[in-house]
């Protein structure tokens, strides 16, 4: 294991017990662990397993999922400027959620909210495969997946627009700055499956991401099979990304500054980038989320809010420095 | 044995027929020069020889299955496309991935390939400086570099001289030379007919999608090819010094 790899991994470690100490329940460090693991039943094990370890576990598997996702879409594109958004999954997952809540079906049932998500992520992932065709450029894929991205926008806004109830224009508005309140175990069991799933995928393109440094033409000649290998990142990402967007709402800026963050500490080489930017995201999104709860205790500020907060201002720090190098 | 074989082959794309009844055969310790003027179909060739372009009739290199290419044949595109700051050695070491299998990491063999590749080169002292930050020239003997390290029988690569002073056109060239006298097969397009009339051991001409000519530079370079197909007049004289061409004027 590289000195990097030990870094990430012990600051993702300290992270998530710190995310796990912190809320509004008044419970002390050694208390809070003892419960957990523990269990007596009591309050406290209730507080512990129920509120904050899905909290803490989601904040890791999401944002281990968008760092990855996010250096996958580079890695692929050759553009820095890629995030996982870019394919259109996390616009139609949104839009799902959206009629959910516009229709009530969230109201009705705890899962309707995620499940209408992952439907709509899995309609917008078919659409962008139809649109983009099963061969082609990489360059298809973006036009197909800027098009069902700004038709599902344009579905949302629509739906804002005419909803008849301002409760549910209200609550659109905040499910769609992203938060990690108030889910449970359920939404980790939604989630963790389909992330698993789509992270291995997505680890398994390393080699060539790596082949597609010299372009689409010489990776393919050195063996690399660019259709599955576009179609293996259309997958992974659909599952991640669907999977993040139906649980926690559109958390922005994670898939992209992250990959840019840390490619400098792997030799820029794409596939060392997959894993590093997967610990990356976790570290960036358990922050941010431990931000969310101390900084605003009292109210509910939205990490998807916190995580524009913190990567704009570091985004804009990679363009100066990218501009000094005269890149 | 034969390295590339091509039978009754022609690219039509866009309903424009592109190449049309190629039929070539290229064996080993040959140095090829692919020549023609502007659009004349080399890229296109040299592109559907390996597969990355549908095109009808048979190539060898087209019906292996991509891994087993990678092997057979190291492809050096003209877009010389570097994405990523990545230092020198990792770049060159991309090549060896026809060689590695899923998740293995480069053995003290591909180490010794990588090594080789950069000697030949003579970017020894490179190796550590990121690929995007060196000059075109420098950046062009990178990517020729990776296209050796990959080790194949054959190498194709498309106007790989392009952008290097002459001193490193000349190397190359003899790399390329030193290649084809080891056994391998090279195949360049090029320009510069100089060159190729120096260097190669055969040349290949190609006009409106057919081949004009084939066959050791001398028989090929002859006043009426030159005239008809690239509108030129030259000189062309054996010296003592080996083969010189040299193109004078424009023909109307």
């Amino acid at each position: 294991m590289t000195r990097l790899a030990l870094l990430l991994t012990a600051l993702v470690g300290v992270l998530f017990i710190t995310a796990l100490l912190v809320g509004p329940a008044d419970i002390g460090p050694l208390q809070s662990l003892t419960a957990l693991v523990a269990g007596d039943e009591g309050p406290m094990t209730l507080v512990m397993r129920e509120i904050r370890l899905p909290r803490a576990l989601l904040g890791l598997l999401i944002g281990g999922s968008l760092g990855l996702a996010g250096a996958a879409m580079q890695g692929y594109l050759r553009n820095p400027l890629a995030d996982p958004g870019l394919i259109g999954v996390s616009g139609s997952a949104a839009l799902g959620a959206v009629l959910a809540i516009q229709t009530g079906v969230a109201a009705g049932f705890a899962l309707g909210l995620p499940l209408a998500a992952l439907g709509g992520a899995l309609i917008g992932m078919f659409l962008v495969l139809v649109l983009a065709g099963p061969r082609g450029s990489s360059l298809t894929l973006i036009l197909a997946g800027i098009a069902i991205s700004a038709l599902a926008g344009a579905f949302t806004s629509l739906v804002l627009n005419l909803s008849p109830n301002p409760f549910a224009a209200n609550e659109i508005v905040f499910w769609m700055m992203g938060s990690l309140a108030d889910r449970s175990m359920t939404h980790v069991w939604i989630a963790l499956p389909l992330i698993v799933l789509g992270a291995a995928l997505l680890l398994s393109l390393s080699r060539g991401l790596d082949a597609l440094t010299l372009g689409e033409d010489a990776a393919e000649a050195m063996g690399v099979r660019l259709s599955r290998l576009r179609l293996t990142l259309i997958f992974g990402t659909a599952a991640v990304v669907g999977a993040s967007t139906a649980v926690a709402g559109a958390i922005g800026f994670v898939g992209l500054v992250v990959p840019h963050l840390l490619r400098p500490f792997v030799g820029a080489r794409p596939g060392r980038l997959l894993w590093a930017s997967g610990l990356g995201g976790a570290a960036m999104l358990l922050a941010a989320d431990i931000a969310v709860r101390v900084i605003l205790p009292t109210r509910d500020l939205k990490l998807g809010v916190v995580t524009a907060l913190i990567g704009a201002p570091l985004f804009l720090h990679l363009i100066f420095r990218t501009r000094r190098d005269g890149m | 044995m034969s390295l590339l074989t091509l039978n009754g082959f022609s690219v039509t794309r866009r309903k424009r027929e592109i190449l049309r009844g190629i039929d070539l055969r290229v064996g080993p310790g040959e140095l090829v020069g692919i020549l023609g003027p502007n659009g004349a179909g080399k890229t296109t060739l040299m592109r559907a020889a390996l597969g990355l372009i549908d095109a009808r009739g048979h190539s060898s290199l087209a019906s292996l299955n991509p891994r087993e290419r990678g092997r057979a044949v190291a492809w050096m595109p003209q877009s010389r496309e570097i994405a990523w700051p990545v230092d020198v050695e990792t770049l060159v070491m991309l090549g060896r991935t026809p060689h590695l299998g899923p998740g293995q990491r480069p053995s003290d063999a591909d180490h010794a390939a990588v090594e080789r590749a950069l000697q030949r080169m003579g970017l020894t002292g490179y190796r550590a400086r990121t690929a995007t930050r060196l000059s075109g020239g420098e950046q062009a003997r990178v990517l020729i570099a990776r296209a050796l390290a990959q080790e194949a029988p054959l190498l194709m690569a498309d106007e790989p001289t392009a952008g290097l002073d002459p001193a490193h056109q000349i190397a190359t060239m003899r790399t390329f030379a030193a290649l084809a006298g080891e056994g391998h097969s090279v195949i360049v397009s090029l320009h510069d007919l100089g060159l190729a009339a120096r260097h190669c051991t055969r040349l290949i001409v190609i006009d409106r999608g057919k081949i004009a000519a084939d066959g050791p530079p001398l028989d090929v370079l002859t006043p009426d090819l030159v005239r008809d197909t690239f509108g030129i007049s030259a000189f062309l004289q054996v010296t003592p010094d080996g083969l010189v061409f040299q193109p004078l004027e424009v023909l109307g």
